[in-house]
């Protein structure tokens, strides 16, 4: 019963989508007049509906998989009914039919508390951005419906269930793609809002004080779900590394440089009331990354590690609804464009300039990283076949992030409109003499690689750059945003320095050794204890014991497993991780290797020390931390401003009501 | 100029979506052919794997038409299921040499007693060299090598009834 529930719900939600698209296209077509039209009474209520409908759609999918109702397809091919109670839930998400509709979840809550909360912007071009916003979804639940119906039932129920894939029994899968999919599906809005503003000619710096919060939002979770599922695939795979290249991870890196790019365009447009054109482009450019993501991903046509059950009749579908969606924008956007006027001129040295700066930077990392995923399948339509890899997309990506790094630097320093490079002559100074300091430094004292060497520089530079814009200021007086603003430029650095630093100093070593052996990584001395054979809920394991110390100081003890599941049967390599401020020990088991000399059984062991690798997710942290002090001190400003609008709105009100009277009140 | 400009994002997307259209209509192959096809076979030379049968070298291979080459192993599992289907090959006229993998001579000679032997000769790799040096990651597998001893096709895994044609097909083409 629940299931059907669940199935009703998604296509009440879909016909609300119909609803919400029509009524939020007929009141705009009223001009000027939005508020009066009839139709405009329903669009918002129906994204409310609806974000209500396909909640509760999801919550009858998680249902099923809690209680593992082995009639319903998805839980049967997807879940098992002694698997942990935690992994039951986070399974829901682990398939391409429970993921896509925690995406269209996600969407239709986005639309909800866009339609629900959002009264900021002229109604007819919030009513337009609602009919986008509904249009959207409607594509997505038709997707879902018609092609990956998650509630499908078996004719007759199964036994038992296939099971969860192991490596996806984790607890990062129980936060990482939930995270992703709210940053993703979130940029719908300013999609959404780009699309309205653009209809009805409304891009205004009123129009970017209200997108920039719905921006930020998003990719506040875009860079939380990118830190967790980087850290995943850090400890879960067990190779040591913790960005890929993946076809995967760019899909959700592309959004992320086009997000970045955005909500510092929305800035410039809200300050400045400059780069019209190229914020609305950017809009809708952060949310067709997320889509075109979606349909690589889930078509099956790039190889990579995240593999979904393919089919092509799924990935024609998704690619009708790009060329709707993403097709539509563009070709309204090449045809509106030139309606909507540039805006305000600046100088080049100016914060325009530099904020500027940095999103052709970012564009271009973003075409890099594009053209390096979609390489593989251009050479494959010629019958080639080719892996593009870190040789690529390291240098490459580096050509644009060193001047994007150095702006970055200064930028903050600038004043808006017209600055002179002279005014901030000792800061630059300042940052100039760190930067090669730090680069000589280095340089005579390690052998790097020169992306690292310069890596570790710019990193020292940064983080103080970062704190620059608050001299001369009161502390007590700066503004949340600018603080959110400084954290995540600090960040930014932090994690700058955990990347230089693993890949200039990060120390390996592959050895084979029996119980009671002793072998050295960089510092460390790892001993192998023993190696017992364990059984967990689902999986059986070999776990060696490592005794590790560092110069002698007191041992720890690591546990890594190779681990055997069984439904579905398969191997993985559980790594266990030493954590100390200055780094991690990271140690993997492998296989039995044979007999040494004394009958004692020998084992592979991988172990690395990574110097201040975990930077790279604190400084990710710190950038989404940054995030969210902005959005909550731009909203809070508004609020403020809004609120102190409406008194005096409402004193001169009281002040005409009080002289048209003969008596005061009492 | 403007608009020109304002179009080339359309355009991008159009070229994006016109290859991944043109890619969803052709089949994916996910199988990675084996690097070692087209080159000659590495030098060895190997003792017999056990009394009765004639040792093996690369240089056998080079002339008399091509071959096949079967890496198994007396403890391999695979291996007996496969067993009959090489029997049909040799029936089918194919001449097969085979490389036993870490074994002993008592366990060669059970296997050859029990599932019968289809094989010209049967060398012993003591240590997998020759293994790796093919490329061969698990057994058994097989190769089939041209008159020149150039490798032309490698099958991992068993040999199963379907595959029999296949094989023999491969030989054909190979004269």
């Amino acid at each position: 019963m629940i299931p059907e529930i669940g199935l009703a719900a998604l296509w009440l939600a879909a016909a609300l989508s119909v609803l919400q698209m029509v009524a939020g296209g007929l009141s705009m077509r009223e001009k000027g007049v939005g508020e009066g039209s009839p139709f405009a009474l329903y669009a918002r209520p129906a994204a409310v509906v609806q974000a209500v409908l396909a909640v509760l759609a999801f919550t009858a999918l998680l249902y099923a998989f809690a209680v593992t109702d082995l009639s319903v397809k998805l839980v049967a091919t997807n879940s098992h009914s002694e698997k942990p109670f935690l992994y039951k839930l986070t399974g829901t998400w682990g398939n391409h039919e429970g993921s896509m509709l925690l995406w269209v979840a996600v969407l239709a809550l986005s639309g909800g508390l866009l339609g629900g909360l959002e009264r900021r912007l002229p109604e007819h071009t919030m009513q337009a951005a609602l009919a986008v916003q509904g249009f959207v979804a409607l594509g997505f639940y038709a997707f879902l419906i018609g092609s990956s119906n998650p509630f499908e039932r078996l004719p007759v129920p199964a036994a038992e269930g296939i099971g969860l894939n192991p490596l996806l029994q984790d607890i990062g899968l129980a936060l990482h793609p939930p995270t992703l999919y709210v940053g993703y599906v979130g940029l719908s809005v300013a999609f959404s809002l780009a699309m309205g503003a653009l209809i009805t000619r409304q891009v205004t710096p009123e129009f970017a004080r209200v997108m920039r919060p719905w921006v930020l939002g998003a990719w506040v979770f875009l860079t939380l779900g990118i830190t967790a599922g980087s850290y995943w695939a850090y400890y879960e795979l067990g190779w040591g590394g913790w960005w890929f290249w993946d076809p995967v991870e760019n899909s959700s890196l592309m959004p992320w440089l086009a997000a970045t790019a955005l909500l510092h365009s929305v800035s410039v447009l809200a300050a400045r009331d400059a780069l019209r054109t190229w914020t609305i482009m950017l809009g809708v450019l952060a949310f067709s990354m997320s889509m075109l993501g979606t349909f690589l991903v889930r078509s099956g046509i790039l190889t990579s590690v995240h593999a979904f059950a393919v089919d092509p009749e799924r990935g024609t579908f998704i690619l009708i609804l790009l060329l709707i969606y993403i097709g539509g924008a563009l070709g309204i956007f090449a045809a509106r464009a030139s309606a909507v006027a540039e805006g305000k001129t600046f100088a080049i040295t100016s914060r325009e300039g530099a904020l500027v700066f940095n999103n052709v930077m970012l564009t271009a990392i973003l075409a890099i990283v594009l053209l390096g995923t979609l390489y593989p399948l251009l050479t494959e339509a010629f019958d080639v076949r080719v892996s593009v890899g870190p040789p690529y997309f390291n240098p490459a990506s580096a050509l644009f992030a060193v001047p994007m790094f150095l702006v970055m630097a200064i930028g903050p320093l600038l004043r808006w409109k017209q600055d002179k490079a002279g005014r901030i002559n000792r800061e630059l100074a300042a940052l100039i003499a760190i930067f090669v300091v730090g680069l000589v430094l280095i340089g005579l004292l390690a052998e790097t690689s020169v992306l690292a060497l310069i890596g570790l520089a710019f990193s020292a530079g940064l983080a103080i750059a970062a704190f620059l814009p608050l001299r001369g200021r009161k502390l007590g007086r700066v503004p949340i945003a600018v603080w959110g603003m400084i954290l995540a430029h600090f960040g930014v650095a932090v994690a700058l320095f955990g990347m230089a630093s693993e890949s200039a100093f990060t120390e390996e070593k592959l050895a084979a050794i029996s119980a009671g052996e002793t072998t050295k990584v960089g510092e460390w001395d790892v001993t192998l204890g023993s190696i017992n054979a364990i059984a967990g809920p689902n999986w059986t394991a070999m776990e060696a014991r490592l005794s590790v110390s560092r110069d002698g100081s007191s041992a720890d003890t690591l546990t890594p497993q190779a681990r055997a599941f069984w439904s579905p049967s398969q191997a993985t390599s559980e790594s266990a991780l030493l954590t100390k401020w200055d780094g991690q020990l990271y140690a993997t088991i492998g296989q039995s290797v044979g007999l040494d000399d004394e009958g004692k059984e020998r084992w592979q062991l991988r172990i690395w020390w990574k110097p201040f690798v975990t930077f790279i997710w604190y400084g990710g942290v710190l950038i989404a931390l940054g995030g969210f002090l902005a959005m909550i001190g731009r909203v809070r400003d508004d609020l403020r401003k809004r609120k102190a609008v409406k008194r005096r709105v409402e004193e001169r009100e009281d002040m005409a009501e009080l002289a048209g009277k003969a008596e005061p009140a009492e | 100029m403007n608009r020109i400009l304002y179009l080339i994002p359309l355009g991008l997307f159009a070229f994006i979506a016109g290859l991944g259209g043109y890619m969803l209509t052709q089949t994916k192959d996910d199988a990675i052919p084996s690097q070692m096809i087209a080159k000659p076979l590495p030098e060895f030379d190997l003792p017999p794997a056990t009394e009765g049968v004639e040792g093996l070298s690369s240089s056998d291979f080079v002339g008399g038409g091509p071959k096949l080459l079967n890496l198994w192993a007396s403890w391999c599992p695979p291996c007996i299921a496969e067993a009959p289907h090489l029997e049909t090959l040799k029936e089918a006229g194919a001449p097969i040499y085979g490389i036993a993998m870490r074994d002993t001579p008592e366990d060669v000679a059970a296997f050859l007693a029990n599932h019968g032997n289809p094989y010209e000769a049967i060398a012993h790799d003591k240590i997998s060299a020759i293994q790796f040096e093919l490329g061969s990651s698990g057994l058994p597998e097989t190769f089939v090598i041209d008159g020149d001893g150039v490798i032309r096709y490698q099958h991992i895994g068993d040999i199963r009834k379907e595959h029999v044609p296949m094989l023999l097909d491969l030989l054909e083409q190979a004269k």
